[in-house]
């Protein structure tokens, strides 16, 4: 804490203008909320709803980076895949439909849910043995170039299955509102996402803070070594946190999947957005990447939504990579880069 | 290991000879290559699968690109996953200054467009020249601020640019009221290379001009790679990529040559774009996407990282299984009854080769010697510039202060 003011203190020119750029999105923000209150309220909730999913993804990233020092690039897509498998499960299997109950919508959700995600944590973990685990004590580039490629052969595999269009779930969750308070509105289908993230992420916490693989995962993304030294399985460690972030990356591309439409190559772009949410909050912490993945989703939101000045969903990838590059040249460890790693 | 001096000795007593006569073959084979074409198409088994000339104007493009690239991330070991920024401001250059598209005004300079045409028209030739001038210029405004950044998030943060720059000019049909970039359509026609009335375009050995004239580009970018690699130069980016601590240390100026290294590589994407567009008549934003980044590396990867005459075999091989490669692949499949397209997997393709040459030929196809070494015994890659060193989980060589 008193370096932090130390730091604030002596702050540099680029610390100037960095917080300079922030005073003026506080500005333009305000300024939009003035115009319009409940506009305003609206647009933040759907950025809050995205950011959660964004979350999801972006605790993927953060955990592998934690533990390897990996960008793992594969994450997005192996989101995009998951979501589309969501799909096939869904539609095909459950063949659930807006005509069916809600038990049965309920229960085959969570049989999704399940299915979709130790599937898929077995798939990451494969991924890791396959593509990473020779590599590891190669050039730092050499695994980063790698999950580049597999990130590509993922893509394809969706590609063969799936084909090249849009897949999306029926309107089974009423699009009705929850709430509606002098024209603040939140929808069931909105809910639903909150329902599945926000218990996955008291699990997720629970799980690294308090079981014994949580508590290897911890030290071994703090020393490998050393972990090893004192007794701890580092290749089993890796696989539990690919296997996590795995199961994730799954349940991100359902909750996804019931918002919105996805393709073979969504999880190329989400996957980029998901990333700058875990840089943003401060790589390898995991209240981080979900702090950060809400802002972007609020930033997101503000800018597609808002009237007042706001560039547009043209420009939105070039936000959210601005912000990225803003964030790597004046503030490279993140939000909440100097906390302990792992969140704990 | 061997001794530095008996590696130097290697190095100096390569079989210059043989080199060169190798070489000069490549050269001479390259030069004639239209004229043999023809013929070489009419052989049995391989005729299908010999490249046209202006698919070879193509694959001589990407080669080039793959070579600029190999400067930054061969030679300099800086990942870039952003080179099609490059491309793109090479070929918008091209397309602002040798096109009719700021039709409010009309300026000629030595050009193969009739005279008074509306637009800018300079000559192809400087334009090549002003493009890749550009495009250091991007380059080094890219760089200055990024460079110090530790080497995965440099990755991320060229990668960002790269998808910018695209995004920017398909939105940059009205900026302020201005339109820069024509937006989607992109910019067409471009002019034609030529010298006065004789304009390559319009001639009727159109590709043969084209082709040679890639020709000539690539073997000035080989030549000039040649001159970098054993330069002052060469050497301080071989010293930042193995030890940037130790280079520091010894007095080698890091950022400026670590930009140096990215201005350069910039200046031959540039080059190479503001040809192709010249070629192709055309920049359209549809062409500059992160895929191009990641195949321009494939070429790189598969030739072998730091090694001229590797990555441009690599970039030969990609370059033309892209262009006509795999078409003519997928149809010989097709004719045995496979239902198989392999043009539409290409991407997964180049995944694939990435991934496999990473795990069990990292050093590429023809490995450059003291790449080998470094993949062999590792470098020391934690930099000092580590965007950690606030402390956190990456800091491994400090203690817990």
């Amino acid at each position: 804490m008193a370096s932090a003011l130390a730091r604030l203190r002596a702050s540099s020119v680029t610390d100037k203008i960095g917080l300079s750029l922030v005073g003026l999105l506080i500005f333009w923000l305000a300024v939009n909320f003035v115009k319009d209150p409940t506009e305003f309220v609206n647009v933040g909730l759907i950025g809050l709803t995205n950011g959660s999913i964004y979350g999801v993804v972006a605790l993927g990233y953060t955990l592998v980076y934690g533990i390897l020092q990996l960008i793992n690039f594969a994450h997005g897509d192996v989101f995009a895949l998951s979501g589309l498998f969501a799909s096939t499960i869904i539609v095909s299997v459950l063949g659930l439909d807006t005509d069916s109950s809600v038990p049965v919508i309920v229960g085959g959700m969570l049989l999704t849910l399940v299915v979709v995600m130790s599937l898929f944590s077995i798939v990451n973990a494969t991924i890791e043995r396959v593509a990473y685990k020779p590599l590891r004590h190669a050039p730092r580039l050499a695994p980063l170039i790698t999950a580049i490629g597999v990130s590509f052969i993922v893509q394809n595999v969706a590609l063969a299955f799936y084909g090249v269009n849009f897949r999306s779930v029926p309107n089974f969750i009423p699009t009705s509102d929850v709430i509606d308070i002098g024209g603040i509105t939140y929808t069931w289908k909105k809910l639903t996402a909150i329902l599945i993230v926000v218990p996955l992420l008291l699990l997720l916490t629970w799980f690294v803070r308090t079981t014994r693989q949580g508590k290897a995962m911890r030290a071994v993304a703090q020393d490998r070594e050393a972990s090893a030294m004192m007794g701890i399985d580092v290749n089993r460690t890796i696989s539990v946190t690919f296997m996590i972030a795995g199961a994730l990356a799954g349940a991100a591309g359902i909750v996804y999947l019931l918002q919105f439409n996805m393709r073979y190559d969504t999880g190329f772009e989400l996957g980029l957005i998901a990333f700058t949410a875990a840089v943003l909050g401060g790589i390898g912490n995991l209240t981080g990447a979900v702090l950060g993945a809400i802002i972007i989703g609020l930033i997101q939101a503000f800018n597609e939504g808002l009237t007042w000045l706001a560039p547009g969903s043209d420009w939105t990838r070039t936000i959210v990579f601005g912000i990225l590059i803003l964030i790597l040249v004046f503030r490279p460890e993140g939000l909440l880069g100097e906390r302990t790693p792992e969140g704990a | 290991m061997k001794s530095v001096s008996e590696l130097a000795g290697e190095v100096r007593s390569g079989g210059t000879g043989r080199t060169y006569a190798i070489v000069a073959a490549l050269v001479v084979l390259a030069v004639i290559y239209p004229e043999i074409v023809e013929s070489l198409q009419d052989l049995p088994l391989i005729g299908d699968f010999i490249p046209r000339t202006d698919s070879m104007v193509v694959m001589i493009v990407f080669t080039m690109m793959a070579v600029g690239l190999n400067v930054v991330v061969g030679y300099a070991g800086l990942l870039d996953l952003g080179y099609v920024a490059f491309y793109a401001a090479g070929a918008y250059t091209a397309g602002w200054l040798a096109s009719g598209h700021f039709e409010q005004v009309s300026f000629e300079f030595l050009s193969t467009a009739p005279a008074g045409a509306p637009g800018i028209h300079i000559s192809m030739w400087l334009v090549l020249i002003i493009a890749g001038v550009f495009t250091t210029i991007v380059g080094i405004l890219i760089g200055l601020p990024t460079l110090r950044l530790r080497g995965d998030y440099l990755a991320i943060v060229t990668l960002g640019f790269g998808e910018i720059v695209p995004q920017f000019v398909r939105n940059g049909d009205s900026i302020g009221g201005f339109d820069l970039t024509n937006g989607t359509f992109g910019i067409s026609p471009i002019d034609s290379m030529g010298v006065g009335d004789f304009v390559f375009r319009t001639e009727s050995n159109r590709a043969e001009l084209y082709y040679w004239t890639a020709v000539g580009l690539l073997l000035f970018t080989v030549f000039c790679c040649v001159r970098l690699q054993n330069s002052r130069l060469g050497r301080a980016w071989i010293a930042i990529r193995e030890d940037e601590t130790a280079a520091a240390a010894m007095g080698v100026p890091l950022m400026r040559t670590k930009t140096w290294s990215y201005a350069i590589g910039a200046f031959f994407g540039g080059v190479a774009g503001a040809f192709y567009a010249s070629f192709k008549s055309g920049a359209f934003p549809a062409d500059f996407f992160f895929n191009i980044s990641v195949f321009l590396l494939c070429m790189v990867i598969l030739g072998g990282i730091g090694s001229l005459w590797g990555v441009i075999l690599g970039g030969m091989i990609l370059g033309y299984l892209n262009i006509e490669g795999l078409a003519t692949i997928g149809s010989k499949i097709q004719e045995g009854g496979l239902d198989f397209d392999p043009t539409k997997y290409q991407f997964g393709i180049y995944g694939i080769i990435i991934v496999t040459m990473m795990l069990f030929r990292p050093t590429g196809l023809i490995p450059e010697r003291r790449h080998r070494i470094e993949m062999e015994e590792g470098v020391h890659d934690t930099p000092m510039y580590d965007v950690t060193h606030e402390g956190t989980l990456t800091d491994r060589d400090r203690g817990n202060d």
